[in-house]
């Protein structure tokens, strides 16, 4: 199957700065988490896929077009809602969005219809003639994604939308982006550093790293997975703990000073982490099973 | 996706032609725009020359209207290429003051606003969103410009006969050439202007500046140096130049026509690049 997103040998320089470097993935989920630290190239990946910035080297296809030929043709196909506060001044929402619709390419009329129908759907339909500038930082996020859907995109690219958002507002705004998403009409692209957003709306993630692909995985799958997870409060050295399990061939990872996250193999058991407590006289006050959180995942990659 | 129902809905109908989509802009603009009343008030205004001069042509061809008026409107004022010097001229000036009005602030809202990443992340590119904004401003500038300039020429060969227009064709090229030349240096100017100065009213500082204060250096040269090639770094002497080697008017900007068309050429090319580099989705910050 072709994937959404190609990312064949992808580097970006802007300046004398490389922020991309030799990127290889195909993407292909209806909702990709995009994930990495400040810094790690999530803007400029977008900014690149969308014909913004060129590539130095390699390139990449959506939808099987590539971004170094054709992309007014990708674009086309593209809804992007910037992170950044963006819109057109002395224009009241519903113009806006309707110029934003008639520059996609809908005729003026169905523009119209339409940007009344993305503004009820993103519920900004009360307040559609007041104009953007009058809008709460919130209502503004909502009216960058009404005029990111008004031409029906068929990959919607969202840079942190949740940014800035009280929880109300957080909770619609993922709440519109699940909606969108089963609809399976359209794949969504949501680069966040919020790991929850990305949790809750996303199957697969992209995890980048100083520029490179730290992770990229099937989130459902992650969660399928027959591992075992364990959390574990511990009281004593949790260090010789941890590493007389790993000598059982078990996975470890610290946290704090009384925790420790474990990952079991199939060969060992739960009685054999109570024989080591005792062996090291070391207390276990808690033990959890555990999934394989967005937060594991993305901790990982970070190590 | 209808109102009622709230749901997202793909668009899969018919699209518009991608080569019609740079007049999205101006239609927009034009909503914006002409709910300035300083903004209708000059426009309108900018009409009554024109008016004037049509009621001219009229009158100097009613013989019954001129001898009810008693008015020697033929020996006043002839209708001769000084005549449509002057119309362009006075046109021409107007377009200066529509251009103050309203070009600073085209290209620097969207920039303000973070905007043009809106425009670019769509199937419309760079130089599409430069050829609506400067679309925006050539229109309207054309309206009081070459356009009641033919009108005016075309009233006088009416009421003159076909032979008139035939004799006089200079007059017709003049007019068109000199104001179009005109209009296309004042939207290059403004535009570039209005990209790289966000505040408007240092940006309409910057464009009465542009075109007045090179003038003083000028005269200020002629006196220090006594040569006239100063006037080649005014953008008004430059094009006053050209417009009176259009209309064979006498000038007392004694600089040759042929560095004026390179001089002109010159600007409107480096306020091109310096429109085009500026108007970008995002900054690289190196």
């Amino acid at each position: 199957m072709q994937p959404i997103i190609d990312l064949d040998n992808l580097s970006v320089k802007l300046g004398k700065r490389e922020i991309l470097k030799n990127l290889q993935v195909g993407l292909n989920g209806r909702a990709i988490g995009l994930l990495g630290p400040n810094g790690a190239g999530k803007t400029t990946l977008i900014h690149t896929l969308l014909g913004f910035y060129p590539p130095s080297q390699g390139t990449a296809r959506i939808f099987g077009q590539d971004i170094r030929t054709a992309p007014k043709k990708i674009r086309s196909l593209i809804g992007y809602m910037p992170e950044r506060d963006s819109f057109i001044a002395e224009m009241s929402c519903v113009h806006f969005v309707r110029m934003m619709g008639e520059l996609s390419g809908l005729p003026s009329d169905i523009a119209l219809e339409r940007a009344h129908e993305a503004l009820f759907f993103v519920g900004l339909g009360e307040a559609r003639y007041r104009s953007i500038e009058t809008y709460s930082l919130g209502m503004k996020q909502l009216a960058k994604l009404a005029q990111a859907i008004v031409h029906g995109p068929k990959l919607l690219i969202l840079d942190e939308p949740t940014n800035g958002l009280d929880p109300p507002t957080r909770q619609r705004m993922l709440k519109l982006i699940r909606e969108i998403r089963d609809t399976n009409q359209v794949h969504i692209l949501l680069s966040s550093h919020l790991l929850r957003d990305v949790e809750e709306c996303c199957e697969e993630i992209l995890i980048l790293k100083e520029g490179q692909v730290a992770v990229y995985c099937d989130l459902e799958a992650e969660r399928k997975a027959n591992r075992k997870f364990l959390e574990l409060e511990t009281q004593g050295n949790n260090l010789v703990f941890a590493q007389a399990a790993a000598q059982l061939g078990c996975e470890y990872a610290l946290v704090g000073e009384r925790r420790v996250k474990l990952i079991l193999q199939n060969e060992v058991e739960v009685s054999d982490l109570y024989r080591i407590a005792l062996e090291n006289q070391i207390q276990i006050r808690r033990l959890n099973f555990k999934r394989d959180s967005l937060e594991d995942i993305f901790l990982k990659a970070m190590e | 996706m209808a109102v009622f129902e709230h749901k997202y809905k793909p668009y899969t109908g018919e699209l518009t032609p991608v080569w019609s989509r740079f007049m999205v802009l101006p239609r927009y603009a034009y909503q914006e725009i002409f709910k300035s009343k300083l903004f209708l008030a000059l426009f309108i205004s900018s009409f009554v020359y024109p008016l004037a001069s049509m009621l001219i042509v009229y009158l100097h061809h009613n013989e019954t209207a001129l001898q009810m008026l008693r008015l020697p409107i033929a020996d006043v004022i002839p209708i001769n290429l000084d005549f449509f010097y002057y119309f362009v001229v006075v046109q021409n000036t107007f377009g200066f003051f529509i251009t103050m009005l309203i070009g600073p602030i085209l290209v620097a809202q969207d920039v303000n606003n973070n905007g043009l990443a809106l425009y670019l992340c769509r199937p419309f590119s760079r130089l599409e969103y430069i050829l609506g904004k400067m679309t925006t401003l050539f229109l309207l500038l054309s309206l009081i410009t070459w356009i009641p300039g033919i009108m005016l020429i075309m009233l006088q060969g009416y009421l003159e006969g076909a032979g008139w227009l035939i004799n006089n064709i200079r007059i017709l090229w003049a007019t068109i050439l000199g104001s179009i030349l005109w209009v296309f240096v004042l939207v290059l100017i403004s535009q570039a202007i209005s990209a790289w100065i966000k505040w408007r009213i240092a940006a309409t500082g910057a464009l009465i500046a542009i075109f007045f204060i090179p003038n003083a250096i000028a005269a200020i040269i002629q006196e220090i140096f006594e040569t006239k090639w100063g006037y080649i770094l005014s953008t008004r002497s430059i094009m006053r130049t050209i417009l009176a080697d259009l209309f064979a008017h006498p000038t007392r900007i004694e600089i040759p026509v042929w560095s004026a068309w390179i001089a002109i050429l010159f600007i409107c090319a480096f306020c091109f690049l310096l429109l085009f580099n500026k108007v970008k989705a995002y900054e690289i910050v190196q």
